[in-house]
């Protein structure tokens, strides 16, 4: 690779890439994100590796690995171009049909397709699954089309120029203002406006300044982040080195989750291929302006998304966090001025500068601008990662991006932004999704995590799940988080195992309070958040389990009992194959089966392998 | 040495004056005024972990919120409750959650007492779990701050913390100076000198160091590592120690 | 000194190396030496110690604080449980519950025979694909109690 020493030789290298790239020319691309991964992608590119080799097709078609497309529960995913037929559900074996059906004579499997549940339509481009339609993948779009390990492709579709654009023709000043302009707030949580951010550090007196990529996305359940890093890692360092020009500062760090082997693999090649251009390093572009970026894994600690707590890690300590009285914008990282944000944010940023702040506030509400990357998971048809704008509505996600709920089951709740987030019940569906109204619902934005719930989903599990999942992670250092979280969690396991009494409501309140109001960190101070937000909308549940002791939605293993239904059970037996205790008999052909409830131990096995559902749970 | 800047606030009703840069703890404890803490001393950096010296603050712009007095430094304008009815109810709760954590330490009966608290709603803890230690790491910052030899740590996170050496075994950087013993709030580090032995018992290990005799007044007065550990920082003789420090005056 | 001991300082040398001794560098020396040696050997934290002019007492602090290390030996193969939120509502934990039977034992543990080491995972990112279980590098998605077996019978 040459070094590319100025903004005109940039252009230049752009326009050459371009060129060589013939846009009509058949190309198969495949989803390499975690999620295809899952649903052996590999094997699948692999193949698609061989038989283009056998078939003599390697002059005729391209193969790219791309990022992830968001739709991870249809994995793997493949897109023939250049006629953009999706692909979904692509097995290996699929392979040579595809080459030798699409790509030779244009023709669509129709087998392969994505077919609409409402319609029963296939649909053949990926926009129009309604999936896609109500998105605005402003962030997330280029994650399809761009082999993440090759700098090239980011390049062929405009990456990059924001950055010569910000050296050239802005100053640091004027960066900041345009981010302030836009209206950009923190993807990682808390909401904080990144331009005022910036424009902390930027006046905060220091010998050094750095700048941080937080990717240290612990939050069960939502992955945007991981997505972004693994399939589109130069769009979130060029709005690092974008910031760290605006702020002064010639040292940042990307601090990933060693959870995410993909996503640490994918950033530091482009850090790499980023440096052998140029980009980074000293004299970026010939501006003058120094900048390198290094890479820190985190070793599982939910608490290190928390900044100070991620700072003591990159410092060598253990992941404890300290009071933020002095702001880490004038004391952070080496007790120097440091400006951290997410990596959703700083992948919003070469989009403000290229786009302009004008055109960027226009997307949103009035207090929450752009668009933001939910992961929407749990009892949900279409699982997977969307990006939409800001202000939409949680009807508008959960029933026509989402589909609705698997198995004709009722909606019950969604849970947004995490162990700090809270539950939203049925009746405020038409919330629109914005920083501002989560947060006034009890909830909050969070990093994205949207975890939709039905019927079967029991909200006192949920609260201990989550009250669990937090004590785990906390890092023990205050008092009422470490000791408290504990508590909590004992007086929800007493709940949900039948021990609960009347006074445990009070109890889980008044800890609440004091967790909120005496914790050193956010963790433990907005850890109650789903323990209020349950006993607040379904108060109702909690009773049922004290008072009646019974589990409403049939989830609390201590309080249900697994049954035979006699009138659908054929006797076929793989319920008692399944059994591990052999609390099942059976007693003659065609007979149902009998389930001894004094052997049984509630594992559930009986349940999940019975295919006639002449399992019932009472 | 230039004078640090003087600032008015009023901490429960008194006006009071103090130097830029204190904390809200020290101006009040200074001014007789009392917060409960258990994780603070003077010898070492604020640490912020008991979160019993909570109070509820006014900034001058009028801008209300809760902070732990040990870390906030006084500035010009500020209104400090030291006890309001919030600020007691949290605090009930954090000494329920200590009375339950180490049911036989007198130091936290005696503080729940003074704070007007009779009993806990938790579990009690049996007491050989925790044994008399709330986790302050005041034990730990000393060795590192004051000391500087880092022989103990907290170990393990969350509900699982203890201090501890590493490994639960003999620390090859412990000098047997006791600084730990003497700045627990709670008791909950032993040190105990029989003979030429000195035994140091922390709740979840402990070690044994041998300690030099006076040649004057033949009191064992100091562990022979301790004596290697000042002589090497301080770039004297070993043998500069044969007497005690009451012997030498 | 033996040779295995030779062989671990030369490695974790070189790992210090790599990392030129950056004391913040701490947690991904402790990483590499892991990823190399499936847990943290006692001597290979002492010359970590030594190597980055750290406390031992901090180097043990780190290593006994964050979740991906152990300080036992592990198993040949890794089994991660994902007990993400998602996964949770999907049913991981009557999965988890399986496995356990089925390997004897729990979940932070490793088989008698050194095969497996069963641990859990708060979430691998993965969401969609819930239950989730990670056996070494490979992903079993949508996994069910009736599932457990015929994956953990395809390592040996």
């Amino acid at each position: 690779m040459v070094k590319v020493s100025s903004f005109a030789e940039l252009e230049t290298l752009r326009k050459s890439i371009v060129a060589r790239r013939d846009p009509q020319k058949a190309m198969i691309t495949v989803c390499g994100g975690t999620g295809c991964h899952a649903h052996g992608c590999e094997k699948v590119a692999a193949a698609f590796r061989q038989e283009i080799e056998q078939q003599n097709l390697a002059g005729k078609v391209d193969l790219r690995i791309t990022g992830c497309h968001g739709f991870c529960e249809r994995g793997t995913l493949v897109v023939v171009k250049p006629q953009d037929i999706f692909y979904q559900r692509v097995k290996e074996k699929d392979v040579s049909t595809i080459l030798s059906e699409t790509v030779a004579k244009g023709n669509v499997i129709e087998r392969l397709l994505f077919t609409d549940l409402a319609t029963k339509e296939k649909i053949t481009r990926e926009l129009e699954i309604p999936f896609y339609k109500k998105q605005n993948r402003l962030i997330l779009g280029n994650n399809g089309s761009i082999d993440p390990t090759v700098i090239d492709d980011y390049l062929a579709v405009g990456g990059y120029a924001a950055l010569a654009r910000s050296l050239q023709r802005m100053s640091p000043e004027q960066i900041i203002d345009e981010v302030k302009k836009s209206g950009l707030r923190g993807r990682g949580g808390g909401g904080f406006p990144t331009g005022i951010k910036w424009e902390s550090t930027r006046r905060a007196h220091g010998d050094t300044k750095y700048v941080i990529c937080n990717a240290d996305e612990g939050d069960p359940g939502a992955y945007m982040d991981r997505s972004l890093m693994e399939g589109n890692p130069h769009s979130v360092l060029e709005g690092m080195i974008i910031g760290a020009y605006a702020i002064g500062s010639d040292q940042g760090y990307i601090y990933i989750r060693n959870e995410y082997p993909l996503a640490v693999k994918n950033a530091q090649i482009a850090i790499e291929q980023a440096e052998d251009y140029g980009l980074l390093g000293k004299n970026i572009l010939g501006s003058g302006f120094d900048f390198s970026v290094r890479i820190n894994r985190g070793g599982g600690a939910f608490i290190c998304g928390e900044s100070t707590a991620l700072m003591a890690s990159l410092e060598g300590h253990v992941g404890e966090p300290r009071a933020k009285y002095v702001h880490t914008a004038e004391k952070g990282l080496w007790n120097q001025p440091t400006n951290l944000n997410n990596v959703e944010t700083w992948a919003n940023v070469p989009l403000i500068i290229n786009k302009g702040a004008d055109w960027y506030s226009k997307i949103g509400t009035r207090n929450s601008k752009g668009t933001k990357i939910f992961s929407l998971v749990g009892k949900i048809n279409n699982t997977g990662l969307v990006e939409v704008p800001m202000g939409i509505t949680l009807r508008e996600i959960v029933y026509d991006i989402g589909g609705g709920i698997p198995g004709g089951k009722k909606f019950k709740a969604v849970q947004t932004g995490g162990p700090s987030g809270g539950v939203i019940p049925e009746s405020l569906i038409d919330l629109p999704v914005d920083f501002d109204e989560l947060t006034k619902v009890g909830s909050m934005m969070g990093s994205g995590a949207m975890i939709v719930m039905d019927e079967n989903t029991c909200m006192v599990d949920i609260a201990k799940y989550y009250v669990s999942f937090l004590e785990g992670e906390s890092c023990g250092k205050c008092l009422p988080c470490r000791e408290g979280l504990k508590r909590l969690r004992e007086i929800l396991a007493d709940i949900s195992e039948g021990r609960g009494e009347d006074d445990d409501i009070d109890l889980l309140e008044n800890l609440s309070v004091a967790l909120v109001d005496g914790s050193l960190c956010a963790l433990g101070a907005t850890a109650p958040n789903p323990v209020l937000t349950t006993l607040h909308y379904f108060r109702e549940e909690y009773d049922a389990h004290i008072k009646d002791k019974r589990c409403p939605a049939g989830v609390c293993k201590e309080l249900i009992t697994y049954c035979i239904n006699n009138e659908k059970c054929p006797g076929c037996g793989l319920c008692v194959k399944a059994c591990p205790v052999q609390a099942i008999t059976l007693t003659g052909k065609k007979k149902p089966a009998i389930l001894d409830q004094e052997k049984c131990i509630k594992c559930g096995a009986c349940y999940d392998v019975c295919k006639l559902c002449a399992v019932d749970i009472k | 040495m230039k004078k640090n800047k003087m600032v008015t606030l009023t901490i429960d009703s008194r006006k009071l004056q103090a130097e830029e840069g204190l904390m809200i703890l020290d101006v009040a404890r200074d001014n007789n005024i009392y917060i409960p803490s258990l994780c603070t001393n003077e010898a070492v950096e604020p640490y912020g972990a008991c979160r019993l010296c909570l109070v509820e603050i006014t900034t001058a712009r009028g801008r209300e919120r809760l902070v732990t007095s040990c870390l906030y430094p006084v500035e010009e304008g500020l209104t400090v409750k030291t006890n309001s009815e919030r600020i007691a109810s949290v605090r009930k709760v954090l000494i329920q959650l200590l009375m339950a954590r180490c049911p036989d330490s007198e130091v936290i009966q005696d503080l729940a007492k003074r704070l007007g608290v009779e009993t806990t709603p938790f579990p009690l803890e049996d007491k050989n779990k925790n044994k008399k230690c709330i986790l302050c790491a005041l034990c730990a910052r000393v060795c590192q701050e004051v000391v500087g030899v880092s022989a103990i740590s907290l170990v393990n996170r969350g509900v699982n913390r203890q201090l501890a050496t590493p490994f639960f075994e003999p620390s090859e950087a412990c000098i047997g100076c006791g600084s730990c013993v003497y700045v627990c709030p709670t008791h909950a580090i032993a040190m105990e000198d029989t003979g030429d032995k000195r035994e140091v018992r922390w709740p979840h290990s402990q070690m044994e160091f041998k300690l030099r005799k006076c040649k004057v007044c033949g009191s064992y007065w100091i562990p022979e590592r301790q004596i290697e550990h000042i002589a090497q920082v301080s770039g004297t003789s070993p043998d500069d120690y044969d007497v005690c420090f009451s012997c030498r005056e | 000194m033996g040779d295995e001991n030779k062989e671990l300082e030369e490695t974790v040398g070189q790992i210090l190396e790599k990392y030129r001794h950056d004391k913040g560098m701490l947690v991904s020396v402790l990483q590499d030496i892991q990823a190399k040696y499936r847990y943290l050997p006692k001597e290979a934290l002492k010359q970590v110690c030594q190597g980055l002019l750290v406390p031992l007492s901090q180097v043990y602090s780190v290593a006994t604080f964050f979740k991906a290390f152990s300080l036992l030996p592990r198993g040949r193969h890794l089994i991660n449980v994902c007990l993400g939120t998602a996964c949770h509502v999907r049913g991981t934990d009557k999965v988890l519950e399986k496995i356990e039977r089925e390997l004897g034992i729990n979940a932070g543990s490793t088989t008698k025979d050194l095969k497996f080491t069963l641990e859990t995972v708060n979430c691998v990112g993965a969401c969609a694909l819930g239950p989730i279980v990670k056996v070494d590098e490979e992903y079993h998605g949508e996994m069910s109690t009736d599932k457990v077996v015929s994956v953990l019978k395809s390592y040996t």
